[in-house]
């Protein structure tokens, strides 16, 4: 590398905080690919930038918030859900994201996931599974694939994983989908129609954690994992949702789609305008 | 469907009501817009009262899945723009602590009335007691300099919330109202006053002008301007030790400058949060510190005792914490003797110890019942031997 500098700006630029960069993101995390996906969707999306909010949990995926060039808001562990819920019933003019990990959302924030799905709340969650705690340095979760090793699982894992699709759909959530980083025009595609969509949304994103998954369950690297997709993805948007829970093993199918598009009365305290 | 016009915010008069409800008032009338709890005994008639009364309004009483999502909602309400309150008791009030702390860490205003039962644990539901004043303190993890105050009877629980949420919006922070059962459930009259009559503080807004700023640079109160979202201003909000830009820094220089800032602000208006009630204190020989509902048996103890001839005095803190230990000491160069009665294991009393730097006598009951005048003076004659 010569040093010279081949571009100055970034397309991106007016929605990323520059001034942060680099990420503490590992090589070959699918996060930089994910929140690259959700940065076109909000800016071609017909809200103005200044009327989406970001709001994460703790984690890996709980650090998007602090990149983005927009009011962020990085809370505590597992109470993402929770605070946005405060953040859109007091100012409903404001589009409101969640970006957490699997462990955040479905871990020690499942119960609060649970009542805003039923309630319809009006909330867009990105959940990004990687199958493992990775920031702590990849301990099992209730994402973890039966039989997947980790830091905490030497012998492997002895819990059975929830099926998040199938999990968001039972509760009510309006909008159901699950895509990998390497499929970032239907990522992007669905993450844009999200955050048109009234309602509880759900995007599960499947994501490499070469460092804290990929490398103990003989997945490899960021790439290989990327390799993997590519190979046992299949697009199945009206899939049985009870049958697509991923083992991440390297012959299994991985189901993707947006599975879930339906109408349901969105959540309105009593009192508040239009109720 | 025909339906009576709404009650305005400030039910201006005199009423009957119970402590409870004289703080849902309080909240109404200090500018509440949003109110997120879970119901727990004895604090269960605030959501009442504020789930009958918020929407008429046109505001938001939003009930939570337990108390971890109430206190994040509130949080979540005020950076969008609300005044915000949630009511619990201790149970819940544990659990609260941790999103407390990010309140305190993202300098969010927002109020938290506990009204006290006995514990640990589930203990006497229905029942007194005063044993949360120190979770109030020390309940979250790291350091910080809480506010709280303890209301003495239903009219208090009007007026302190009042104060509560005013110190809240000033010093950009939570703040508790740490009040119990028997002021929760104890009905007398509360008056209250045209809206015009009352002083009601509001947070410093950031201009929305685009300007770049720091969104976590204070001014000379050590209290920076809030933004709201939605305006444009591109803020970063987190947990984490942050700069003056809001951004994470893994740094022990400005993780020392940010915690101390936000401990300083709250001393640096230690004098005006501190609110205090003396009886009789002027020629004390003995003093009696009780404070909430145990302020009323010790108030009567005090006069029992100056009828045997014993020059007691009560002080009566009104804001526990920053604990009003300058006023205190003033009374120690004539008094030489304090009696602390609280319905704990002695939790104040320890502090005022610390403070004297002499030892008290303790007047404690676990909870579960009033200490009566009696028991407060008889550690008043024991005091006094």
């Amino acid at each position: 590398m010569s040093g010279e500098v081949i571009v100055t700006e970034h397309p991106m630029d007016g929605l990323l905080r520059a001034d942060r960069l680099p990420h503490i993101w590992c090589p070959g995390c699918g996060l930089g690919s994910i929140m690259s996906c959700l940065a076109n969707a909000i800016a071609d999306s017909e809200v103005p930038p200044n009327k989406h909010v970001i709001v994460s949990g703790i984690g890996c995926t709980g650090r998007v918030a602090g990149y983005m060039k927009l009011d962020s808001f990085h809370t505590t562990h597992g109470r993402a859900i929770p605070f946005a819920i405060g953040l859109k019933l007091s100012n409903p003019e404001l589009t409101v994201t969640v970006v957490s990990g699997d462990g955040d959302l479905f871990s020690i924030g499942g119960n609060h996931f649970l009542h805003a799905a039923r309630r319809n709340v009006d909330i867009n969650v990105v959940c990004v599974n990687n199958f493992n705690y990775g920031m702590t340095g990849g301990q099992f979760g209730p994402t973890t694939p039966t039989g997947a090793r980790t830091t905490t699982t030497p012998n492997g894992n002895t819990e059975p994983a929830f099926n998040l699709p199938y999990l968001a759909a039972s509760l009510g959530a309006v909008y159901v989908a699950r895509w990998t980083p390497l499929h970032v025009r239907q990522l992007y595609r669905s993450m844009l129609d999200a955050l048109h969509k009234p309602g509880f949304r759900l995007i599960e994103v499947i994501s490499p954690c070469p460092v804290g998954f990929g490398k103990s369950n003989e997945i490899g690297e960021g790439l290989d994992e990327m390799r993997m997709y590519r190979n046992n993805c299949i697009v199945k948007p009206d899939a049985d949702l009870r049958e697509i829970g991923i083992d991440m093993k390297r012959e299994s199918p991985i189901v993707l789609g947006n599975f879930l598009d339906i109408e349901r009365p969105v959540f309105r305290p009593s009192g508040a305008e239009g109720a | 469907m025909v339906t009576a016009a709404a009650e305005p915010r400030v039910l201006t008069g005199q009423h009957f009501m119970n402590g409870d409800l004289a703080c849902a008032e309080g909240a109404l009338a200090a500018g509440c817009t949003f109110f997120a709890g879970y119901p727990i005994t004895p604090s269960t008639e605030i959501a009442e009262r504020l789930s009958y009364r918020l929407p008429d309004l046109g505001c938001v009483y939003v009930q939570m899945e337990d108390e971890l999502a109430s206190m994040a909602a509130i949080l979540g309400a005020s950076w969008g723009g609300a005044k915000t309150m949630t009511a619990t008791s201790g149970p819940g009030f544990t659990l609260m602590m941790e999103n407390f702390g990010l309140g305190v860490m993202t300098e969010t205003p927002c109020v938290i009335v506990d009204v006290q039962r006995a514990g640990p644990s589930t203990g006497l539901p229905t029942l007194v007691s005063q044993a949360d004043v120190m979770q109030a303190k020390w309940g979250s993890h790291g350091d910080f300099e809480p506010v709280a105050f303890a209301p003495s009877s239903p009219q208090e629980m009007f007026d302190l919330t009042i104060a509560a949420f005013n110190a809240s919006e000033r010093l950009r922070m939570p703040v508790f109202v740490m009040a119990d059962e028997l002021v929760g459930h104890m009905t007398e009259r509360v008056t209250i006053p045209a809206a015009e009559g009352l002083t009601i503080a509001n947070r410093k807004r950031t201009p929305c002008d685009g300007a770049t700023r720091l969104h976590y640079a204070p001014d000379e109160d050590l209290v920076p301007p809030m933004p709201i979202a939605g305006e444009g201003h591109n803020m970063h909000v987190t947990g984490l030790t942050h700069d003056e830009r809001g951004y994470p820094a893994g740094d022990a220089l400005v993780h020392d400058r940010l915690v101390r800032r936000l401990s300083n602000k709250v001393r640096l208006h230690a004098d005006e949060l501190g609110l205090t009630e003396e009886i009789m204190t002027d020629d004390a020989d003995v003093i009696v510190v009780a404070y909430g509902a145990m302020a009323r048996s010790a108030r009567c103890a005090v006069a029992l005792a100056r009828e045997q001839g014993i020059k007691a005095g009560l002080f009566r803190p009104l804001t526990l914490w920053p604990f009003p230990y300058d006023k205190l000491r003033e009374r120690a160069n004539r008094a030489g003797h304090f009696v602390v009665a609280e319905m704990n294991l002695g939790q104040i009393a320890r502090e005022v110890e610390r403070h004297l730097r002499r030892p008290a006598t303790w007047v404690t009951h676990a909870g579960g019942r009033m200490i009566s005048p009696e028991e407060v003076l008889r550690g008043v004659q024991e005091a006094v031997l």
